[in-house]
Formats: structure tokens, sequence, C-alpha cells
């Protein structure tokens, strides 16, 4: 029998912090492999965010760099341009890249920045124990509208992955999801797809995760996938919004 | 004799079940009266001969828990 699917060796040893079930741990696992599997591995510099992910440095298998809240781009931005030979890319959640981190991830686009940013997106801040965050759904309950958002008070949902793709300097956007191992498999292509946009100097790639967060959800891990496919993918549509080898 | 071969790693396991609901053969369960040292039922394999190593648990798994084999 030979080895179909093992531990990637773009994730380090370290068993990660996060709740059972959450979904980060799949996306860290889509990330690394697709880093060990373009071959560039070595030549990673990872730009972590504040929010759940906030330790992923302890957990890629690559150079890694702590960036203040939203501020990723920023610090990806200055990696990037004093070492151009290395691959740049930052992992950031929906609290830090839509909320704090909006005009810094409109500016990235702008500039077109050779750097790759993994969104993930979850409708909730997760770490600071579930609150309302831009992209939290009008209905969905949080420990700040515990009465479910209301669009009168909060507006609608922020959709990063439209806005962005009307830029410019963006040539890859694309929103995936990791509820099912098609999905998952469909989501490592849109990485991969993306990276290489950085690699050919295409300009900024930009991946939205859709994900789930079943502690602050207050769900199971299964009831939160199901939650995420009926409620979070219809208002989040997964599908690529822009790709530089079709302009 | 069985296609493929799933082993878990208990350390790595949180027992979050999201491998359970992805399996085809609905051969994976919880070891629910047993206590990892981290605290959490890990998850098994309750018949080793039905896998056909499709790899979904461990495509599924956030924790990278789980290793397969496949003729």
């Amino acid at each position: 029998m030979s080895v179909v699917y093992q531990k990637s060796r773009g994730l380090t040893d370290v068993s990660t912090h996060y709740c059972p079930g959450c979904t980060h741990g799949i996306i860290h696992k889509l990330v690394a492999e697709c880093l060990v599997e373009l071959d560039i591995l070595e030549k990673s510099i990872g730009v972590a965010p504040v929010g759940c992910a906030v330790l992923a440095y302890d957990y890629f298998n690559c150079d890694m760099q702590e960036a203040a809240h939203g501020r990723a781009p920023a610090v990806g931005t200055g990696i990037k341009r004093v070492q151009p030979d290395k691959f740049v890319f930052t992992y950031q959640g929906d609290g830090d890249l839509a909320s704090i981190g909006s005009n810094e991830i409109v500016q990235v686009a702008h500039r077109g920045e050779k750097i790759s940013t993994i969104f993930v997106n979850n409708a909730i801040y997760g770490m600071t124990g579930g609150q309302m965050a831009p992209t939290t759904l009008i209905g969905q309950k949080t420990t700040t509208c515990q009465d479910g958002r209301k669009e009168e008070l909060a507006g609608k949902p922020i959709k990063i992955s439209e806005m962005l793709a009307t830029i410019d300097g963006a040539k890859y956007i694309a929103r995936v999801s990791v509820d099912s191992p098609a999905h998952i498999r469909q989501a490592k292509k849109a990485i991969m797809r993306a990276f290489q946009t950085q690699l050919e100097g295409k300009g900024f790639s930009l991946v939205e995760v859709i994900s789930s967060c079943p502690t602050n959800w207050g769900k199971s891990p299964v009831e939160a996938l199901n939650w995420l496919r009926d409620n979070m993918i219809p208002y989040y549509p997964l599908g690529v919004y822009k790709d530089w080898e079709a302009e | 004799m069985a296609k493929g071969k799933t082993t878990f790693d208990e350390l790595l396991c949180k027992g979050c079940g999201l491998c359970v609901e992805v399996c085809p053969q609905k051969i994976i369960a919880i070891k629910k009266d047993y206590v990892t040292s981290k605290g959490y039922h890990p998850a098994y394999v309750t018949d080793s001969e039905k896998c056909t190593g499709c790899a979904n648990c461990a495509i599924m798994c956030p924790d990278s828990a789980i290793t397969v084999e496949r003729d």
C-alpha cells in the first residue's frame, strides 16, 4: 500500500489551538499543501493576522511574521518590496481584513502588490468571543446583536470578493468554501491559482474561504457546516470573480 | 481484503466528528467510552475491511490527524 494522504510537511508538528471542528485547520492544510506542491515553501514568508489565526506562525513550516490588527497587507507589501524574490502571503480573518483592515486590503489591491491573501470569512469575531463582524449575516445572532443583525442598524454584510474584483490591480479573486471534500478540492485549486498569480508577477490575488465557527455559532462542527451551506453560501456565492488569464 | 487503510493520530484528533460525516462507507465513529490525554473522544475505524482509501476523511480533518494508504 502507498500513502495517498498524510499531514503536509508545510505544517509544523505543533497541535493547533483551534476548537474541535474549526475549519481554520482545513484552510491551513490547503495553504501548506499548495506551498509544498509549488515547491516554494522554502522561499515563502507568511503574515499572520490578529484573531483566531494569530498563532498561525507556529503552524506554517515557513518564515512567518505577525502583523498588527488588519495590517497584514501593509506588512506583506514591505516584505515583498524588500525581497521581491520571496513568495509572500497573508492569512486573515473577517474581523481582521473586512473591518479594521478594510482600507489596507483595498489599497493593497489598488497598488497591485504581488502578494496573495487568504481571507477566512466565518461571519463572526472568533477570538474575542463571538461579536458581530462586517460579514455577519442579516438575522444572525452574535453577542453584540442578540436579536440578530438588523439591516437598518448595521447595513448589509460586506462582500469583499465582489468589491475587490472591481479593482484593476487585483488579478485573481475567488470565493470558495470548505464544507465538503468536493468544495475543499475546489478551494485548493483556487489557492493554487492565486499563488501562481503571484509567482507569474501578475499582481494581487485573494481567495475568500467561507468558513465555520462552531463555538461562537453555538453549534456542533457538523451542524455548523450545514448552517454554512444553508445560509452563508446563498449570500456569498462561490466562484471565480476575477482571473487575469480570462481577461 | 481492504483496499485502503486509515490511521488516526490520537494526539492530534479532537473528536470533532467531521470525518464521521463524510465517510461514504460509514465506518468511522467516535470512541465515546475513551478519552485521549488531551481530553477528547477520538475517532476510529469501526470496520477496516470496508475502507476503500478514498481519503475523504483525511481531506476533511482540520487537525491533519488522518493518514490514508491505498493499494
